[in-house]
């Protein structure tokens, strides 16, 4: 038993750490896929947890004590249908992304840049900065590091 | 009594279909919706009696056995917050339908909402409703599925930026959840969580408190606990306002409840949590300051919000029966007022259609009456006597001063100047936004949508229904105090929960 579940676990723990790796890059593309991987990874935790391998468990197919614990693999099953459902929603979100901002990244929070724009300008809160519209005054392309 | 159990799930879902189906007919769902939202909160009320009657009501779904099929569970605690939050979401509910007559429907997708919310609602009923980890995760998955779509609703390009960080964030913890239960089920054997509240104990102390802290990050980021609350003021104040104070009112809140459900039942600590201490104090700080740097209202009432759930996260962190009865009272009061501030800035939105407090002004002149919407919520939110806020909070701090110890008394003191704080930032909205003049430099004042003054004045009703509902908190302080010390007495002692889901009493 311990062969299968040694290569699951080495599994999990790269699966983990390429996800969580994915997940923190700036490109949409990268954290839609490293969802994936983390989504993948979870459900081999479960199926892990169900200790291990055995007959399918079916009423009348031997005896309980060879059987698989079913009750992970019915977890495992719901968790990837809604890892799924989910990652398409992110992949049309990402879409969605990119028409409007034209661009794969992930955008910075505006109303961060515009305290720490104001804080560097060493003016009070209250005083009306310019007109222009926070969201116009960033050029894309400046604010990638 | 046990047909109820699974109604303030079933009715929302079966509705959500309902309206998925015949979303072109607005009319219709102008209807459907309210009716739902109403048959919701009937169940919960029913429910509620019937826990009163007969004490925690246990339910398993197609008659498999405890620790085997599914689960539901309604206790004091769950019974309040499902009448609580199903009260909520029917007003926010309303709000939106006299929005949508009042002339603001086309701004949202046509028939999205409405579907997407009674989902919402059936998601936040199960998570109160849930009696074993798994379906705790599905009915935070329905929630948060619910969530994405609301939160993208009218897709402008920030509300799409935003939209990502808030799902990312939300789809991460989720991983980490089932990787948390994956990992209990390893090593206890059963998700259920009135039986794992009698093996965990049995478990090496060190596993005990690796899975007790995962389980807390896991909420902690579901419910905004600093350093985990990053996402929600970058993420909430950017979806339409109606959305935002059903997140505000209770994304976080559910969270948090799981986190009370989880910690007290399945690893409790008799003297307590420094852990939670350290972070319910960093919370309260961080939150309340942060609210006094922005400039926008909603950025500053989501700052107030992740402050304040660290009022709730103090009183889980005493593991007392006096701790978290000031938790449970602090669920109950804040759901209640942050929804109500969400829906009276969205009615300053309408008048105004700002939200940024450098170019509101003259608020009270322009509408006396919203003035007062205002007023009340936020000296319930900062605590000021004799408000809803100030007798949750009254509970919070006789709680820590009577626990004997000295970080506990610290964290009081902190949760003090927090509530100090608060209090200036509402007064800070209260200044610039209805006070003073309208600033002469703030340019043109945006063109508002063109509401019907029938559906401002819906709106204008509703948010009083709310702000009434806030007031009755404080005025049935005394009968929901003791509600809550016995549900609080209940989450401590465990054996009712523990007897009434595995000892038979099954249908």
């Amino acid at each position: 038993m311990t062969g299968p579940a040694l290569v699951l676990v080495v599994t999990v723990a790269v699966l983990f750490a390429t996800g969580f790796d994915l997940l923190m890059q700036r490109s949409l593309i990268r954290v839609v896929v490293g969802f994936m991987l983390l989504g993948h990874g979870a459900n081999l935790v479960l199926l892990l947890a169900g200790g291990a391998a055995g007959a399918p468990p079916l009423l009348g197919g031997g005896s309980a004590r060879t059987m698989a614990d079913p009750l992970p693999q019915a977890m495992a099953l719901t968790a990837i249908v809604i890892t799924f459902g989910v990652t398409a929603f992110l992949l049309a979100m990402a879409y969605r992304s990119r028409r409007l901002l034209g661009e794969d990244e992930v955008q910075d929070d505006v109303e961060d840049r515009r305290i720490c724009a104001e804080h560097h300008r060493d003016e009070p809160w209250d005083v009306p900065p310019e007109e222009r519209d926070p969201l116009e005054q960033d050029e894309p392309e400046g604010d990638g590091a | 009594m046990n047909v109820l159990v699974p109604l303030p799930f079933v009715l929302p879902l079966l509705g959500a279909a309902l309206a998925m189906a015949s979303r072109r007919r607005k009319a219709w769902l102008r209807i459907l919706a309210p009716l739902v939202g109403a048959g919701v909160v009937a169940a919960a009320v029913a429910l509620l009696a019937a826990v009163a009657r007969d004490g925690i009501i246990a339910v398993q779904i197609g008659g498999w056995a405890a620790p085997f099929g599914i689960t539901l569970v309604v206790d004091r605690l769950s019974a309040l917050l499902l009448v609580v939050s199903a009260t909520v979401l029917l007003a926010i509910m309303l709000h939106a339908v006299a929005e949508g007559a009042g002339g603001l429907e086309r701004r949202s997708e046509p028939g999205v909402f409405h579907p997407a919310y009674l989902a919402l609602t059936a998601g936040v009923s199960l998570v109160f409703l849930a009696g074993d980890l798994f379906n705790l995760f599905v009915a935070f998955e329905v929630m948060l599925a619910s969530s994405y779509v609301l939160m993208t609703l009218t897709p402008t390009a920030e509300r799409v930026r935003a939209g990502m960080t808030y799902t990312v964030v939300s789809l991460t913890s989720s991983i980490m959840f089932l990787t948390a239960l994956g990992l209990t089920y390893a090593a206890a054997g059963t998700v259920n969580l009135a039986d794992l509240s009698a093996r965990v104990p049995e478990l090496p102390a060190a596993t005990r408190t690796a899975l007790g802290l995962l389980f807390l990050v896991v909420f902690g980021i579901k419910g905004a606990i600093a350093p985990m609350h990053l996402w929600l003021p970058d993420s909430y104040p950017v979806a339409l306002t109606k959305v935002t104070a059903v997140f505000a009112a209770l994304l976080t809140k559910a969270a948090v409840y799981a986190l009370i459900r989880v910690e007290t039942l399945v690893f409790p600590r008799e003297h307590g949590s420094w852990v939670m201490l350290v972070l319910a104090a960093a919370t309260m700080l961080l939150g309340t300051l942060g609210a006094l740097t922005h400039d926008d209202i909603h950025r500053v009432f989501s700052f107030t919000l992740v402050g304040h759930i660290g009022y709730m996260l103090f009183g889980l962190a005493l593991f007392n029966v006096a701790g978290l009865t000031g938790a449970i009272l602090y669920l109950v009061h804040h759901i209640v007022v942050q929804a109500t501030l969400f829906l009276v800035s969205d009615l300053m939105q309408a008048h105004t259609g700002e939200t940024s407090l450098r170019r509101l002004g003259g608020l009270a002149r322009l509408s006396a009456f919203i003035a007062v919407l205002f007023f009340i919520p936020a000296m319930s939110v900062s605590g000021v006597p004799p408000s809803s806020g100030f007798v949750a909070k009254l509970a919070l701090f006789q709680a820590g001063l009577g626990s004997g110890r000295p970080m506990a008394y610290a964290v009081t003191g902190v949760a003090v100047v927090a509530s100090l704080l608060t209090l200036m930032a509402m007064a800070r909205i209260w200044t610039l936004g209805f006070w003073r003049p309208r600033p002469e430099d703030a340019g043109e004042p945006p063109a508002t949508e063109s509401y019907t003054r029938g559906g401002v004045r819906a709106m204008q009703a509703v948010t009083a229904f709310m702000v009434v509902g806030g007031l009755l908190i404080a005025v049935l302080a005394g009968p929901l105090a003791s509600w809550s010390h016995r549900a609080a007495a209940d989450l401590v002692d465990r054996s009712a929960y523990r007897h009434a889901v595995l000892d038979g009493r099954s249908p």
